[in-house]
């Protein structure tokens, strides 16, 4: 028994979780119980073997196969067994809050197949991180791309879903096609298929293409801007537990394929990681913005994922840089960091994911501004929000707070004692970017939180009957909240198991003492917690009793829950300010005389840059131009064969003239 | 240690007294009595007897508001070297906690503003994390140049230059990482430019309108808290300003306090001679001194 015949075993009963509820009527919540309870035992047996891989030597095995390339190779290592962990964990508990969110009772029309391509996603991702070759990898790779459209278009009659579910295909397969370019070049460049660390890519001539390849690619995946345009419709058309798991688990498939490729350089060129910290603080700084001009609360949530993706480049691009100067000591840090961010994400992205859905599910909206004041009836959904939203914004002392605070060092190790070259600013650059990340993201979540759960209810929706999560949702969120005040509160277990994996992106290791720096956070975060708690109860303990009354209001007593700051409002100051990059649609009418007309509502949209505002309407003039080609495709089969005779013959003729 | 832990209990105590040495140098200016030295603890006393008022659109969360605006400069006064004695608690990456507890306090403070569901509380809350957002790059470039001047990763070595050896090869950038932090002191401390700490109408509505609703000792954590953030901020300047130290920690403190008084006058001199700024200047102002920082960076690239 190997870590990797456990995986196949684990991913076997997840990718298969789904079928046996086809068997079933629709509507029957045996067949949820049955997918639920298969996907819940494979995760945990997955989590185990990613664990035991995080824990042992390599393991490889290879299989004899009639298709291309002669056989396929499986591998699991320490990396592999790393960005498993979150895959398991994410997914599992997901299948958990779909108990309770997309219960089958209430989706008989599309129940079945969430779970049929929920665990197909699941077991495929196992399957790409257990790949020892580029045929396994793009086999893997090309079943979770399809899967995942057919879990964003779970509802197969929203106009919405569908149009995100296409836009994402298109990516995907854009992305695919890069991919298989890539591997095309590597394999010239390694001389096979297998993904292994290789010495002659080094001096290959090929490697600075197979590089951008792979960040376009790869970057595509993970939702880079200006490459993210599939993302922010896809996350939010999705149901919230599909949108966890795209957002947790699904984007890391970019960051890993890109770090497996890190893997196998003998050297890292230097301009290689000024790429990454430039690509890094631009997704970084651009997708926050982008999302605090969104007042759909699960758009906001999509655009965070394109910053944490940047603040994970960043840690790479810090750690390349630190390879490049023979600097072990910040490229530990750096990769270390933006490792852990992997982790970190996937808890509290998932967790932020999960309460939306709940707010959503009982308010039946989107709309931040159609909220508010949730907070006293959904106690634990808001809680578990707080928490995931003061992780996501790298605050101590929660999750978050460990993994940026790795990297940020790393910046600062860099100026300790490197050179006073550009590579050197490079990396220095990152703890700033960092800085404006977070806060800008601590004014985006301070809105999206108090707009959606105090003040007081700003329409029927949030006003009328609303009901806190229902258990099963509760141990999904309780569980992925626990593991965000874990890290946080323990960092030195999380930082260790991040070394290990970062250990394999230093070409010929890294020295013992190398990332000492990484355990000195120790047991500061728990006595900080300790520390608030008792000043805590001490204001409590003073404030009592109080005298409730209502907000001080100039003697206005008319006032209503419209004259509240909105999401917009709340954000108005730092949109002005990057106008230039968020672009936003703003429909300001006339106002005219002392009593405007009724129905002068002045309103604020933010489309995406890229694909609204240049990609769709370049794609759109594209297509008229192509409407010249549509004459030879008349639609008549034997006009298609005469084509191919025609083709055929003058290839003929070629081979026959060369 | 025990000479650090006597500074800190130092400052625990005499923080409220600079807005007083603040408010005592806008008088004179203007040629006013003004409040005395002490009103801070008078206001202090009189807030934490009184009882407790609070809206009933707020939740717990208006409580963490005020508990955060104490928490925050204290765990940053752990950090903070005093008085020539190093911090009670230093670590490796000790300055990113720095930064991160002030987060964590305008995080709550904001949501508990946002909590009372008043527009002008929204509309101060709504400037705070904007200006705050754009103060905290100047903040850790700063902290590299001194990181690339010192070797050291902790706030206890960054800010310790007595050797005076880093103030000869590269004062120019230890003067415009001054001049920066002086700007993120203003901001982060809601003075004049950035806000006007003596009214809350709309047009200044930034710190003092996000309190609008805390009430008696809740109000009292706020003042409290205000002015040991105060005191931190200014210890970041006076720290760097003075690069010596004698054999007696008395004497180190009496230089240190000293120190904080002058910064507490400029900032009340800085408030007597302008007004504040349109906010649409604020941003730029800002990102002049992240930009200073920046500069400082640079210069300190090419320091041997």
């Amino acid at each position: 028994m190997t870590s990797l015949a456990l995986l196949a075993v684990a991913s076997g009963l997840v990718a298969f979780s789904g079928f046996p509820g086809l068997l079933l009527r629709a509507g029957s919540g045996t067949a949820q119980r049955i997918a639920t309870g298969l996907h819940v035992l494979g995760c945990t047996i997955g989590t185990g073997a990613a664990a035991w891989a995080l824990a042992s030597e390599s393991v490889t095995a290879r299989f004899a196969w009639t298709l291309p390339g002669g056989s396929v190779t499986f591998s699991l290592d320490r990396l592999s067994g790393f960005f498993l962990v979150p895959v398991f964990v994410v997914s599992g508990l997901g299948s958990i809050y779909g108990e309770g969110y997309w219960a089958e009772s209430r989706h008989p029309g599309n129940g079945r197949k969430l779970r049929v391509f929920y665990g197909l996603v699941t077991g495929s991702l196992a399957l790409v991180m257990a790949a020892g070759d580029a045929w396994a990898f793009l086999a893997g790779w090309e079943i979770v791309s399809l899967a995942a459209f057919f879990l964003i278009t779970t509802d197969q009659n929203d106009e919405q879903a569908l149009r995100a579910g296409w836009i994402y295909l298109v990516a995907a397969h854009v992305g695919t096609l890069i991919l298989f370019a890539m591997f095309t070049l590597l394999r010239d460049a390694t001389g096979g298929w297998l993904l292994v660390p290789s010495a002659a890519l080094g001096s290959s001539a090929l490697l600075p293409p197979i590089l951008v390849l792979a960040l376009a690619g790869f970057g595509l995946k993970a939702g880079v801007i200006p490459l993210h345009i599939w993302l922010p419709d896809a996350h939010a058309a999705a149901p919230s537990h599909v949108s966890a798991l795209l957002s947790g688990v699904v984007l890391k498939l970019g960051i890993y394929g890109l770090v497996r490729v890190l893997w196998m350089l003998p050297a890292y060129p230097a301009w290689l990681g000024l790429a990454l910290v430039a690509l890094g603080i631009s997704s970084g700084v651009l997708g926050v913005v982008l999302a605090l001009a969104q007042h759909d609360l699960k758009r906001l949530l999509a655009y965070h994922s394109i910053e944490n993706i940047g603040i994970i480049l960043i840690g790479l691009g810090v750690g390349a840089l630190g390879v490049a100067q023979g600097r072990l000591d910040w490229a530990v840090l750096g990769f270390a960091g933006g490792l852990l961010h992997v982790w970190n994400h996937a808890a509290f992205k998932s967790l932020l994911f999960y309460a939306a859905g709940a707010v959503i599910h009982e308010t039946g909206t989107r709309e931040i501004d159609a909220m508010g004041g949730l907070l006293r009836r959904m106690r634990f959904t808001g809680a578990a929000f707080l928490v995931g939203a003061v992780a996501i914004c790298g605050l101590p002392p929660l999750n978050g707070f460990v993994s940026e605070w790795l990297i940020s060092l790393g910046s600062f190790r860099a100026l300790t004692s490197g050179g006073g070259d550009v590579g050197t600013l490079g990396a220095a650059a990152g703890a700033p970017a960092l800085a404006l990340i977070g806060a800008l993201a601590v004014a985006c979540f301070v809105k999206a939180y108090s707009v959606v759960f105090l003040g007081s209810p700003r329409s029927a929706g949030a006003a009328g009957d609303v009901a806190d999560a229902s258990p099963s949702m509760r141990v999904a969120m309780g569980g992925l909240a626990l593991a965000c005040a874990a890290i946080g509160f323990w960092p030195s277990g999380a930082t260790r198991l991040s070394r290990i994996a970062a250990e394999g992106l230093v070409p010929g290791g890294v020295g013992t003492h190398a990332g000492a720096d990484m355990g000195t956070l120790g047991g500061i975060p728990l006595l900080l917690l300790g520390f608030l708690a008792a000043l805590m109860a001490a204001v409590l303990a003073w404030t009592r009793p109080a005298i409730r009354t209502t907000t001080w209001d100039c003697g206005y007593a008319a006032g209503s829950p419209r004259i509240q700051y909105t999401s917009s409002s709340f954000a108005q100051m730092l949109v002005g300010l990057f106008r230039w990059a968020v672009m936003p649609d703003e429909h300001r009418p006339r106002l005219s005389g002392p009593f405007p007309a009724a129905g002068s509502r002045f309103e604020s949209h933010a489309p995406d840059p890229v694909l609204d505002r240049f990609l769709l309407p370049a794609l759109s003039r594209g297509r008229s131009l192509l409407g010249l080609a549509r004459a030879i495709q008349a639609g008549r089969i034997q006009a298609y064969l005469l084509y191919i005779v025609v083709t055929l013959l003058i290839l003929l003729a070629w081979s026959a003239v060369w | 240690m025990v000479s650090s832990a006597a500074n800190l209990a130092a400052v625990l105590v005499l923080a409220p007294l600079l807005l007083g040495v603040i408010n005592r140098t806008k008088s004179l200016v203007a040629g006013r009595t003004g409040p005395p030295l002490l009103q801070a603890y008078f206001d202090l006393a009189k807030l934490l007897r009184k009882g407790f008022v609070v809206s009933g659109t707020t939740t717990w969360i208006f409580l963490a508001g005020p508990v955060l605006s104490v928490a925050a400069p204290f765990v940053a006064a752990l950090l903070l070297p005093l008085g020539g004695r190093p911090a009670l608690l230093s670590f490796t990456g000790d300055m990113l906690l720095f930064v991160g507890a002030f987060g964590l306090a305008r995080f709550f403070v904001s949501a508990a503003a946002l909590d009372t569901g008043s527009p002008f509380e929204g509309m101060g809350a709504a400037r705070e994390v904007t200006f705050s957002a754009l103060a905290e790059p100047a903040l850790l470039f700063g902290m590299l140049a001194l990181t690339r001047l010192s070797g050291s990763l902790t706030l206890t070595g960054m800010l310790d230059l007595r050797a005076a050896a880093a103030w000869q090869k590269a004062s120019a950038s230890i003067v415009l990482v001054l001049a920066s932090w002086f700007i993120v002191l203003l901001a982060e401390n809601a003075r004049v430019p950035f806000d006007d700490p003596n009214t809350h109408l709309e047009l200044t509505m930034v710190h003092e309108v996000m309190v609008l609703d805390h009430a008696g000792p809740a109000f009292g954590f706020i003042l409290y808290g205000t002015a040991l953030k105060l005191a931190v901020f200014e210890t970041l300047i006076v720290t760097l300003l003075v690069p010596f130290r004698s054999s007696s920690a008395a004497l180190d403190l009496a230089v240190f306090a000293a120190g904080l008084v002058g910064v507490s006058v400029v900032v009340g001199l800085v408030e007597s001679s302008m007004a504040r700024l349109r906010f649409v200047r604020v941003p730029q102002l800002l990102v002049t001194a992240t930009l200073l920082a920046g500069f400082a960076v640079v210069l300190v690239l090419r320091v041997p």
